[in-house]
């Protein structure tokens, strides 16, 4: 890994950097979608006491076909905002989108049907996801109907039949006619899968499709995205607060918190050597069956947890309140997402003393620190 | 080194009562918890897992009947006499509930009184269980927060000014007000992200150490519980399938159902393991088929498997004297003929 020196960069050439690292997603496949630059802010409270919130900031990714991009981080750091800027259900308040090589601009209900087949969404709740007061074909029925042209001699009762047997949902007959009350949580999941393929998306945005499933269940829905994305050359944003997942899961993992990325990179060295402290914090936090409680039940002792902001106030690092490395500069500051290697940048001050620990993250260097 | 349990629950069955017969969610369940000691019940959802430990405290409703069994609470407030929690009436429960048994509900978001301001809600348990001045009262609720680490301004707080993870310690010292000697934890952290998660985790630990409850903790993550857990049982279709201290699962499991929950989540560290998880969904309760419930998702299964009988064995050879089985035929260690349910190391 080769080491910043001292960040002493103008934030113009640090953003030029950014571009030049290689997204690990581009060697499985074409470009599908790209983002640059995306913001989105929410106005908070009316007249003198109103603020912004920028709930999204400067986000860019690239998806790419056959790939799955990873975008971890804890509730509240944007990344389901991301995912509804992406889908065309809120609009940018800056930055831009492009579908394979055209700008997005989605104005008009029926320039926004034929975004929708481009681009799907699977959502985290099952159980809320589905009209509880439809059949599972009705479900898939819609979006053929809406999004497909059909070939002669194709009914759309083949097509449904197909998509239920393509997610496991056998045999197809019976399942189609079932409601979603009779389905277990990760049934409903699959027939959420197969109603985001009936319009033959080139782009599946997924909203933490297993978080809300068993874990035992996990493990086959996750399996079932991506031979979908070989079968069907997708390329998909799998958005998680499960960094463990994304290390099997994804190709590139990028990390957000308090709106920004704050470090992206294959997700394997994401996730065995995080260079950003947040994604430190995030990776020892999981759970580590082979410490078996050494750091729990000795009690960590825990002081009140400042959290970041992301109004557009605050200044500096928003990570900052909680880093455990934290310098004054830090907090006045904010740092640019750098290059660390030729396809890994993160956005930290303090990269070039902290990665030591980080390599070591395992042996507990600083990241416990944090509890205390 | 016998300490008697708090609480035990012996041969304890739960049915749902309906017009196409019984649902029998809980199947001659026998657990106990020892005085201190941090027992993580784990198994998918629809398991029966919450069913028993609502069953244990009588907080079960029509249509489920608890068809038999019996569950003995021995507290220290109630010097050396036994409770028979099954058998008491309903006043005699409430001092039971809460004082000596208390519950963390699952849903954090949905389980506080949104139009009631936390203090309140504190002070009507306290309230409830003590006979406190209106000062003292509110001296412990206030006392209470500090041990969650919550500021006492949040006091005046409504819960949806809370963040998910302050919800669920307001639940947690909720539990705690009344000083119980056992707490039953329903998957506390299944709705928080990972990083809330490890906070509260933490805290728990720390408060059991320092309070000197036990803790039935259920969840269907059983990675956390190798972290938390002092012993795990496992369950499945109803029934415990394994009973093992936390080592010896995350060493040496023995049942398949073990093998495969343990195989079923990502791991961050170490090398990348190849994941099976465990194919198939859980049995219709309804129609079980003969013998041991697992049988349609093993790995390991064969003709034997249908004729078995589904009571716990003392594993052979295993390091720990407790470690006990449902499974006769598999023992720590084996690997599926198919390769389903096995651990193998790939390089990465």
């Amino acid at each position: 890994m080769s080491r910043i020196s001292k960040g002493e960069r103008a934030p113009e050439e640090a953003r030029a950097l950014h571009a030049v690292v290689e997204s690990t997603a581009a060697r499985r496949g074409p470009l599908a979608m790209r983002a640059g630059g995306l913001c989105k802010d929410f106005a908070i409270g009316r007249g003198r006491g109103r603020t912004v919130l920028s709930a999204v900031r400067d986000v860019s990714l690239d998806l790419h076909r056959r790939a799955v991009v990873a975008l971890v981080g804890e509730s509240g750091s944007g990344k389901s905002t991301v995912a509804k800027l992406l889908a065309g259900q809120e609009q940018p308040s800056g930055g831009s989108i492009e579908l394979e090589g055209a700008p997005v601009e989605v104005s008009g209900r029926r320039a926004f049907r034929a975004y929708k087949s481009r681009v799907q969404m699977v959502f985290q709740d099952p159980f809320s996801s589905l009209n509880p007061v439809h059949t599972v074909r009705y479900h898939l029925e819609r979006p053929v109907r809406l999004h497909r042209t059909l070939g002669e001699g194709v009914g759309v009762e083949d097509v449904v039949v197909g998509l239920a047997e393509q997610v496991r949902l056998t045999p197809a007959q019976q399942f189609l006619a079932k409601y979603p009350h009779e389905l277990s949580g990760g049934q409903r999941q699959r027939v959420a899968i197969a109603r985001a393929l009936a319009a033959e998306p080139s782009v599946l945005l997924a909203d933490e499709p297993v978080s809300m499933l068993d874990v035992s269940i996990r493990l086959e829905i996750l399996g079932l995205i991506s031979e979908l994305r070989d079968r069907y050359d997708l390329a998909v944003l799998y958005i998680t607060h499960d960094i463990a997942s994304a290390r099997y899961f994804a190709d590139e993992a990028l990390v957000m918190y308090a709106g920004e990325i704050v470090e992206r990179g294959p997700a394997e060295a994401v996730t065995q050597q995080p260079a950003h402290p947040y994604t430190q914090l995030l990776v020892s936090s999981a759970p580590d069956p082979d410490a078996l409680g050494s750091v729990l039940r000795s009690g960590t002792r825990e002081a009140t947890r400042a959290s970041g902001s992301a109004l557009s106030t605050t200044r500096g690092c928003r990570f900052s309140p909680r880093c455990p490395f934290v310098q004054d500069r830090c907090r006045v500051e904010a740092p640019p997402l750098v290059a660390i290697a030729r396809d890994r940048a993160a956005a930290c001050w303090r990269l070039d003393t902290t990665a030591p620990d980080l390599v070591s993250a395992r042996g507990g260097g600083g990241v416990e620190d944090m509890t205390e | 080194m016998p300490v008697e349990p708090v609480l035990e629950i012996s041969e304890l069955s739960v049915a749902y009562r309906g017009a196409a017969g019984d649902v029998r969610a809980v199947e001659r369940v026998s657990l106990s918890l020892r005085p201190g000691e941090v027992v993580g019940l784990a198994g998918e959802s629809g398991s029966g897992k919450s069913t028993l430990a609502y069953g244990a405290c009588r907080l079960l409703r029509p249509p489920a009947v608890i068809t038999g069994g019996s569950v003995t609470y021995r507290g220290r407030r109630l010097a050396g006499r036994s409770v028979e929690v099954l058998e008491r009436t309903p006043p005699e429960l409430r001092e039971l509930r809460w004082r000596e048994i208390a519950i963390v509900f699952q849903s954090a978001m949905n389980a506080l009184n949104p139009v009631l301001r936390v203090r309140d809600q504190l002070l009507d348990v306290v309230e409830a269980h003590l006979s406190l001045t209106k000062l003292d009262a509110r001296e412990r609720v206030a006392s209470l927060l500090d041990l969650v680490a919550i500021p006492r301004d949040r006091l005046r707080s409504y819960p949806h000014e809370l963040s998910g993870g302050m919800r669920q310690r307001v639940m947690i010292a909720m539990a705690l007000a009344v000083d119980p000697e056992v707490v039953i934890m329903d998957e506390p952290t299944t709705a928080l992200d990972v990083v809330v998660q490890r906070e509260i985790l933490g805290q728990i630990v720390e408060l059991k150490q320092r309070l000197g409850f036990a803790v039935l903790f259920i969840t269907h993550d059983l990675s956390l519980l190798l972290e938390l857990a002092d012993r795990i049982a496992v369950m499945y279709a109803g029934q415990l399938v394994e009973v093992a201290s936390a080592h010896a699962v995350h060493h040496g499991p023995a049942h398949p159902y073990t093998k495969g929950l343990l195989n079923s989540f990502p791991s961050l560290r170490g090398p990348r393991r190849e994941l099976a998880g465990i194919p198939g969904s859980p049995p219709d309760l309804r129609s079980l088929p003969a013998g041991c419930p697992f049988v349609p998702r093993c790995g390991f299964a064969t003709d034997e498997c249908t004729k078995v009988d589904m009571v716990l064995r003392a594993v052979p050879g295993a390091r720990d004297p407790g470690h006990v089985s449902a499974c006769p035929f598999v023992a720590p260690g084996a690997q599926a003929p198919d390769g389903k349910g096995t651990v193998s190391e790939v390089a990465s």
